[in-house]
């Protein structure tokens, strides 16, 4: 359980971590270290060369911008935990947090690591899809920004190229007043790797009816995948059978076989746990408005 | 590589590969081998330390990495030679420890906690410790020593921050607090 050799440098600018990744495609980006560091361990990963980016204030800090909270890339997961104004603007974010790993990995742990390492069962990247978050990527030319949808392709794999460097993450904020989350995982221990997970916000009218929906599902196939709940919007809530919507939504969704659980065991729980995050979601946002359950 | 590491309030430092972990520079090189190396990937919780005042797993971290942090081992959790922390005596006194190789951890996770809630709930001790693995005593007397730590610490005569927190709690939102930080905290010293 040693890592092999390699090189550590710390860059002062992201400008500079650019351009060392640029140059040695086998250096790596290290943050807060808690995926990477048991792969070096395991010797799964073998970089030439850690560039270390959890230092950058460039890259750090948690701020209101334009409709959107924008969570910089090394700031740590317990900080955003910790960030009242996480708290009133990202509710299904700070759900989800308490599920990813332990207090000790949260406190090293970052939220652009969690992102830029893609674990289809992750809770961050859950949230990301779920919201339609806009992960912002700088390179030697410069920042640009790309849909989580399209940031994720697979297991492990996103669209990071040599000489990229996650730097942000853009949450976008749903400010209407009737608005709730929910957020259900199961895993075979607290804060082990979810089977499944599932993410849910909903905001309702004055009148108990759907303005707007969204539902997320990790740790089924290769990715988070955002499910189709749109039949959802302008119902009456009160009188919407979810159970039957999430059903027929997840019934065909890709699913992964492995050794603790079959791809048929993570379809029912995706159906289940989407409908509880659901019906978490509405019976907040209904709760919000002092409506009746 | 020359490292100069702030452990327990005091300046260390050593030459080692980028590659050597933090917790084996502690055990090695400063000869602190109260922090333990369990499973060595960041599952067992045997090595916590406290990074900033923060529970953190010394194997997930390369000393190179951990310069300019306040580095707090178990060895710097008593107030004096010879005694214990609020914290290690409740261990002691439920029988919150059998064998002891997770005890270190579990009690620097445990400590972490009080030091920013003084009436945790059963939930937020299990929460709190959900990171480190015991596999004798088992859970039960450790969550009672923890209990009994909170309690006594509510009875002590000592005063706390007005809000409750530590310092590095209040976090402000645009302005997170950078990596590493001037001492705030005395060890073993509670606020």
């Amino acid at each position: 359980m040693k890592a092999a050799p390699f090189e550590y440098v710390r860059p002062d600018s992201v400008a500079e971590v650019c351009e060392i990744l640029a140059a040695d495609e086998d250096a790596r980006i290290i943050a807060g270290g808690q995926t990477l560091i048991p792969m070096l361990a395991m010797r799964l990963a073998r970089p030439t060369k850690l560039v270390d980016i959890v230092r950058l204030k460039e890259l750090r800090g948690i701020r209101s911008d334009d409709g959107a909270i924008v969570v910089g890339a090394v700031t740590r997961q317990v900080e955003v935990e910790r960030s009242a104004l996480a708290r009133r603007a990202l509710p299904l974010l700070m759900k989800a947090l308490p599920w990813v790993g332990h207090p000790p990995t949260r406190s090293r742990g970052t939220v652009g690591g969690s992102i830029a390492n893609a674990d289809p069962s992750a809770e961050i990247p859950l949230v990301a899809v779920t919201l339609g978050a806009e992960i912002e990527i700088e390179n030697s030319g410069g920042r640009s920004s790309m849909p989580a949808d399209e940031f994720f392709i697979g297991a492990m794999v996103t669209s990071v190229i040599p000489g990229d460097c996650v730097a942000a993450v853009r949450f976008p904020v749903w400010s209407q007043p009737r608005l709730g989350t929910g957020f259900h995982e199961v895993s075979a221990r607290q804060s082990d790797f979810a089977f499944v997970a599932a993410a849910a916000q909903v905001v309702l009218d004055e009148g108990g009816r759907c303005i707007d929906a969204v539902l997320g599902l990790g740790g089924v196939g290769d990715r988070a995948e955002r499910i189709d709940v749109s039949a959802l919007i302008g119902a009456d809530v009160a009188r919407f059978v979810i159970s039957d919507l999430v059903r027929s939504a997840t019934e065909h969704m890709e699913a992964n076989s492995d050794l603790h659980v079959s791809a048929d065991y993570r379809r029912r729980a995706a159906a289940v746990l989407g409908t509880r995050a659901l019906g978490d979601a509405i019976a907040e946002a209904r709760a919000a408005d002092g409506m009746a359950q | 590589m020359k490292v100069t590491l702030k452990v327990n309030g005091r300046l260390r430092t050593a030459d080692v590969e980028p590659r050597k972990t933090l917790l084996d520079t502690l055990r090695e090189d400063f000869l602190l081998t109260g922090s333990h190396a369990g499973c060595e990937h960041g599952v067992c919780g045997a090595c916590t330390v406290l990074i900033d005042g923060e529970p953190s797993r010394a194997c997930l971290m390369f000393a190179v990495q951990a310069d300019g942090y306040e580095i707090t081992t178990i060895e710097g959790l008593a107030p004096a030679p010879g005694e214990l922390n609020v914290v290690q005596d409740a261990f002691c006194e439920t029988h919150g420890l059998q064998c002891g190789y997770c005890t270190p951890g579990m009690i620097l996770s445990a400590h972490a906690l009080l030091e920013h809630n003084d009436a945790p709930t059963r939930k937020d001790i299990v929460e709190a410790i959900s990171g480190n693995i015991c596999r004798c005593t088992g859970y039960g007397q450790i969550v009672e020593a923890v209990e009994l730590a909170a309690e006594r610490l509510r009875q002590t005569n000592v005063p706390r921050h007005v809000d409750g927190t530590r310092p590095n709690e209040s976090l402000g939102d645009s302005t997170t607090t950078d990596a590493p930080k001037a001492a705030h905290t005395p060890h073993g010293a509670r606020r």
